[in-house]
């Protein structure tokens, strides 16, 4: 008798029920990228701000002689704003994942599985929306725990209560959007690279297309072709930042909520294991 | 002998092409070769079973559960080897090979070591922790019989599993597969183009032409007795002549080099065939009693000539 069999098996064990694919992909999804060093230098580097704004506020709330560096609403909000840079980074690093699939032919593999198309496509969004609330919303609550640390009391926190929902709302936003975005690119294209132009070009040249528009036109509302300016109108309105928005709140909200679902639609579309051209 | 697979008036259409057409089969268990030429509609059969298509029309149930309404339970008992090259991306092969398990419901550790074990069993095991971007074609082959095989299934898909080997790799790929259904216990469909895969490694065939079912039983019972085949080759007219023997009762498709099959449908054997030769005054250059082939059954369900 060998002392280990080589050949095939039946198996006999234990079957895990259906529904935990997601968290399956996702884990995985989760760990390749962690074994890029860049990836996790980038991670790393995107809690810089997060560093210095906490030395600004332990100065602050330690020396009189800097009371004026003291946190406010607006403090949390331009440190948000300050992310949007990482946020950029980190979608670009991990919203390939489609793109790669569907290069290597391995989409009709997942869907031969027992797991739904929804399941995998909230296993390919996990990863995306967990690194990019680790670098929004994860450091901007923390800055709020060292506030109240750092200050000695929840004065702060009381007087401005509302921003823990503001700092959810604007990042889970932020995140959604950009990780609904690049997924959707993603499953248009077999490079990663593609992927990782069309998205820039959206950031980048819609924002671009805007100044245009307005410097010949004189309006402002061509904001609502720029995902980022949107992102800013209600942002600011989230944080009760006195400004003057190009755009009504509820319509850079619109903007977005239709992004999200144009983003979402294109996923069903095109995350499936035939690809039927007609 | 129960059925794993069936089939009732499938219509599958892409776009404006139909690739199944009122297709009604039933696959035994064991060992069922799925064979036609190619764009016969196998792999659109395979992927609707699979539901990874949606029928326009029709009925399929696989391992007794409907597929329409219980995808998921069907994909957790059945193994799927695409015929296209297909992987995840930066992966070695014993990860790609124990994730596949885990996202068939394998717990982690189970997964990992059953890797290990189906590596070895379908001959990657030296080469198990190296990436499959570097594999070649024969080992991509493997290492996706491996991945359909790791969560022990009852029912195997093989879509075309010889493609690009070399002729060493395809008779190992073709042991394999034999000893899947023969000695493991695994029920199988295997599609295939290449007539001789089928003959070693199946027991039942269903021939598929054009969307449709063209025949379908166990291989031995298609081909019938033996001694009604003949080989032949002549010097003369043979067109004119494949005419005179199919007015004569006979059926007739040429193969390569000259020689023509002929299918004796009675007992009048080569002392016939000589007769219409003479008749038809052409010489008979060979006549050699053959055993009828799947070749032979797959040309006359599809209607070769």
């Amino acid at each position: 008798m060998p002392i280990h069999d080589q050949g095939y098996r039946r198996y006999g064990g234990k079957r895990a029920p259906h529904g935990r694919a997601w968290w399956i992909i996702a884990r995985t999804h989760m760990f390749a990228a962690l074994k890029f060093k860049s990836f996790i230098i980038l991670l790393l580097a995107s809690w810089l701000p997060f560093v210095a704004r906490g030395v600004q506020i332990y100065l602050s709330s330690s020396f009189q002689q800097v009371a004026m560096l003291a946190a406010t609403a607006q403090t949390f909000r331009d440190f948000l704003d300050q992310q949007g840079l990482f946020v950029f980074l980190v979608t670009i690093a991990l919203g390939g994942a489609i793109a790669d699939d569907r290069r290597a032919n391995a989409l009709q593999l997942y869907l031969s599985k027992p797991l739904t198309r929804t399941e995998y496509i909230i296993g390919r969004l996990a990863p995306v929306l967990a690194c990019l609330l680790g670098v929004t919303f994860l450091p901007a609550i923390l800055l709020l725990l060292l506030q109240v640390a750092f200050s000695g009391s929840t004065a702060f926190l009381s007087q401005n209560v509302f921003l823990v929902p503001a700092i959810t709302l604007v990042s889970l936003t932020q995140s959604l959007l950009s990780a609904c975005t690049i997924l959707a690119l993603s499953s248009l294209s077999k490079s990663r690279r593609f992927v990782s132009v069309m998205y820039a070009g959206i950031i980048f040249f819609t924002a671009a297309m805007y100044q245009v528009l307005r410097a010949i036109t004189g309006s402002r509302a061509w904001a609502a072709i720029s995902p980022g300016d949107m992102m800013d109108v209600v942002a600011d309105a989230v944080f009760r930042i006195r400004s003057t928005p190009p755009v009504p709140v509820f319509v850079a909200a619109l903007v977005i909520a239709v992004l999200i679902a144009v983003s979402i639609w294109i996923l069903e579309r095109k995350v499936r294991p035939v690809e039927i051209v007609a | 002998m129960t059925s794993v697979v069936e089939l009732e008036s499938v219509n599958v259409r892409y776009a404006k092409n139909w690739a199944l057409r009122d297709v009604t089969a039933s696959f035994p268990s064991g060992a069922v070769g799925l064979l036609g030429p190619n764009g016969a509609g196998k792999s659109t059969l395979i992927k609707s079973v699979l539901g990874l298509v949606a029928p326009e029309r029709g009925q399929m149930r696989v391992l007794g559960l409907d597929v329409s309404r219980s995808p998921l339970q069907i994909r957790s008992r059945i193994g799927y080897m695409p015929e296209s090259d297909a992987h995840f991306p930066q992966m070695n092969a014993v990860s790609f090979v124990a994730y596949c398990g885990e996202l068939s419901g394998l717990p982690r550790a189970d997964a990992m070591q059953r890797a290990h074990e189906v590596l070895y069993y379908v001959g990657l095991g030296e080469a198990r922790y190296r990436t499959i971007d570097q594999y070649s074609t024969g080992m991509k082959q493997r290492i996706k019989l491996a991945q359909a095989l790791v969560h022990d299934p009852d029912l195997l898909f093989l879509d075309e599993p010889t493609n690009g080997m070399d002729p060493k790799g395809r008779d190992e790929m073709l042991e394999l597969i034999r000893d899947i259904a023969h000695n493991k216990g695994l029920n199988l469909i295997l599609s295939s183009h290449l007539l001789p895969d089928v003959e070693f490694a199946c027991d039942h065939v269903v021939v598929m032409d054009k969307g449709t079912i063209a025949t379908a039983g166990p291989i031995e019972g298609l081909k019938g007795p033996g001694g009604r085949v003949f080989e032949m080759r002549i010097k003369g007219d043979s067109d004119r002549f494949v005419g005179v023997l199919r007015s004569a009762g006979l059926e007739c498709h040429a193969t390569d080099e000259d020689i023509m099959r002929v299918f004796v449908p009675d007992d009048r054997g080569a002392p016939f065939l000589f007769q219409l030769a003479s008749q038809e005054q052409v010489q008979v250059r060979h006549l050699r009693a053959s055993v009828p082939t799947l070749e032979d059954v797959f040309a006359k369900a599809v209607g070769e000539k």
